[in-house]
């Protein structure tokens, strides 16, 4: 299998993290959706900084039409912009294997409902911090995890290569032949954490795995995750990290440990900045699975509740700051 | 009748104005805003809005300088209770002490420093204008009754709830004043959190699929615990919340405007309080429970803020 060509859809912290290390070994176009970021992507070529310090060569545009062929198709958006994503490159490279990186569950099917190529399923749990268009830190070198969709005709020899292709542009990268054990850990770990940041507005943060006291979130933490666990039991699926070990290690790595250090995760991200967030991929995913499976999954139906209803509250307008009340 | 008013916010400030007009009553304020305190002290303790009155009060920010009184009325957010008792108690040596707060617990503490006290829920609401000055936004009847396990007797609690009646705060003496107390205790702890998390009125709380859904389900979760301590409940909390949103669909809870002011909420004596008497009774509340851990993140939250700032 060669895979020579590779198109990075979507340039966000991770789709630049992919871009330029795969630049490294093969051509590689980005398909931005802003035309000034294509620009400053061709002017400037790519900067990494932080884990690595690097500068690569991509061709960019942000119309599909300029696009050229590609072997390996990438998808790097955020899973709320993927459906608009996938109908963008809908009919093209079609010899191409395409990739998606999104969080939550669902992902493959938003893409195959574009076209028919083989997919590879991902996990990433690398992180970066984006300083600008064409400058992105390499924050957390941790690996991408892929395997092939599941049930389809994805060969292994393909994930293979593509895991190859990552290790040679110095990501790191473990290639498994059923990935559904490691998407759930990470599906389970992140509506657990990323509901309760986003909800609570703190970051990862030590809290998250602390029990000693009543009110200290390791318990609503561990009875989310434990709802989580028995969905997966449900689904069949043997999960390959136990996500409440996760939860315990991320807060423990030190690094997280105080606020000014801790990770921000993406949904408190988005929340801070009003965006949608990935709830329906990641909590809406777990929720549904919960009850397609009969399995009863309150909490978890409480959190994804409360960020969909927190996203409402930000398409009506914003209130003047509250008047100061004497107490 | 001496009565001292603890925590003379706008709940405070509304059972203070009401008795300082009372004939044959003598109303004491007691509140650490001393901006507060000495504009009460000055020109009178002034009501507009559902009232129109000015009611003469006696003010003090030091505990040391109250009169032994008849009776106290316990006013101030619950997060408070402890120290407002414990500064105020040796004036309620020969008197019963009324907590008119939210939530429950807070008789309990009250009890540990206080003889006789008495379980006590309003519904008159308002907010503080300016020092001295309180709007009554809303009117309403507060239910009293003895605290069971440290009760005062009911010819006390007549005997307040026919004082403050005759000043204008409509109040019943009730044998168990629990259903009342526990009604609003649900109604709170089932809205209030939902629109603090979500930073949405009671009406779009209300209107929004998702979150009526969650408040239902904490409401059941309270009617349980209620149903097996055997509190006989005033209305369905359901429906009061659907009344709520007829009455007051722009209204932001009380625990949302604490979350964007970043003071701390209530939460330990809404839900934190149903889910401590749930697991006393052995009613599971987990979603009570998970309520109470984000709003307590929330507050964390703060703190985080405060500490990234310096």
């Amino acid at each position: 299998v060669a895979l020579e060509r590779v198109c990075v859809i979507g340039a966000g912290t991770i789709g630049s993290l992919v871009a330029a290390h795969l630049a490294r070994i093969a051509p590689v176009s980005v398909l931005t959706r802003r035309p000034e970021h294509a620009a400053a992507l061709s002017e400037h070529g790519l900067r990494v900084s932080g884990k690595a310090e690097f500068t690569a060569r991509v061709s960019a545009t942000s119309d599909p039409a300029e696009l050229e062929d590609f072997d390996l198709g990438v998808f790097a958006t955020k899973a709320t912009a993927l459906e608009a994503a996938a109908s963008l490159v809908a009919g093209r490279a079609p010899g191409a294997a395409m990739m998606t990186m999104q969080n939550g569950l669902g992902a493959e099917e938003v893409v195959s409902r574009q076209g028919r190529w083989p997919l590879i399923s991902s996990v990433t749990f690398m992180s970066g911090i984006r300083h600008g268009d064409a400058h992105v830190e390499y924050e957390l070198d941790t690996a991408t995890w892929m395997g092939p969709y599941a049930g389809t005709r994805t060969s292994p020899e393909l994930v293979a290569e593509v895991g190859r292709m990552f290790r040679a542009g110095e990501l790191k990268a473990e290639v498994f032949d059923d990935l559904r054990p490691a998407q759930w850990s990470k599906l389970i770990f992140n509506a657990a954490v990323n509901g309760t940041a986003a909800l609570t507005g703190l970051p990862h943060v030590r809290l998250f795995a602390q029990r000693e006291e009543h009110w200290q979130l390791g318990h609503l933490l561990q009875d989310l995750i434990a709802e989580g666990r028995a969905v997966a039991a449900a689904a069949g699926v043997k999960l390959r990290e136990d996500p409440w070990e996760m939860n315990c290690l991320a807060v423990e790595r030190g690094e997280t440990a105080h606020a000014d250090y801790a990770h921000l995760p993406s949904m408190l991200e988005d929340v801070q900045a009003r965006r949608p967030t990935e709830v329906e991929a990641i909590n809406g995913q777990l929720v549904r699975a919960g009850e397609r499976l009969g399995v009863a999954v309150p909490l978890n139906a409480a959190v994804y509740r409360l960020v969909k209803a927190k996203e409402e509250s930000w398409k009506l307008v914003r209130p003047k700051p509250e008047e100061a009340v004497l107490r | 009748v001496r009565v001292c008013v603890v925590g003379c916010g706008a709940v405070g400030s509304l059972f203070a104005a009401h008795l300082g007009r009372l004939g044959g009553a003598e109303a004491w304020a007691y509140d650490l805003a001393r901006d507060h305190v000495e504009a009460i002290n000055a020109h009178g303790l002034r009501l507009s809005g559902r009232a129109e009155l000015v009611g003469r009060v006696q003010a003090t920010a030091d505990a040391s300088a109250l009169p032994p009184c008849d009776f106290g009325i316990l006013a101030t957010k619950s997060m408070h209770t402890r120290a407002a008792i414990e500064a105020t108690a040796h004036a309620f040596e020969s008197g019963a002490v009324c907590s008119v707060q939210n939530g429950v617990g807070n008789e309990e503490i009250v009890a540990e420093h206080v003889e006789r006290v008495i379980r006590g829920t309003t519904f008159p609401a308002g907010h503080i204008v300016e020092p001295g000055h309180v709007e009554m936004d809303t009117t309403g009847d507060t239910w009293i009754g003895p605290f069971e396990p440290r009760p005062a007797p009911m010819e006390e609690v007549d005997r307040l709830a026919d004082a403050l009646s005759r000043a204008g705060m409509p109040t019943l003496a009730l044998e168990d004043a629990r259903g009342a107390q526990w009604t609003k205790l649900i109604f709170n702890a089932a809205t209030n959190p939902v629109g603090a998390l979500t930073e949405l009125s009671h009406g779009r709380v209300c209107d929004l699929e998702p979150t009526r859904r969650l408040v239902s389900g904490l409401v059941a979760e309270g009617k349980a615990v209620a149903a097996r301590l055997g509190v006989e409940l005033d209305g369905d909390p359901d429906e009061l919340v659907d009344h709520a949103r007829e009455v007051a669909y722009d209204h932001k809870a009380s625990m949302l405007q604490d979350v964007q002011a970043h003071r701390p909420t209530e939460v330990d004596f809404l839900n934190g309080g149903i889910a401590r008497f749930g697991g006393e009774a052995g009613v599971p509340t987990p979603l009570n429970e998970a309520i109470a851990a984000l709003i307590k993140g929330v507050e964390r939250s703060f703190a985080e803020k405060e500490e990234t700032r310096t």
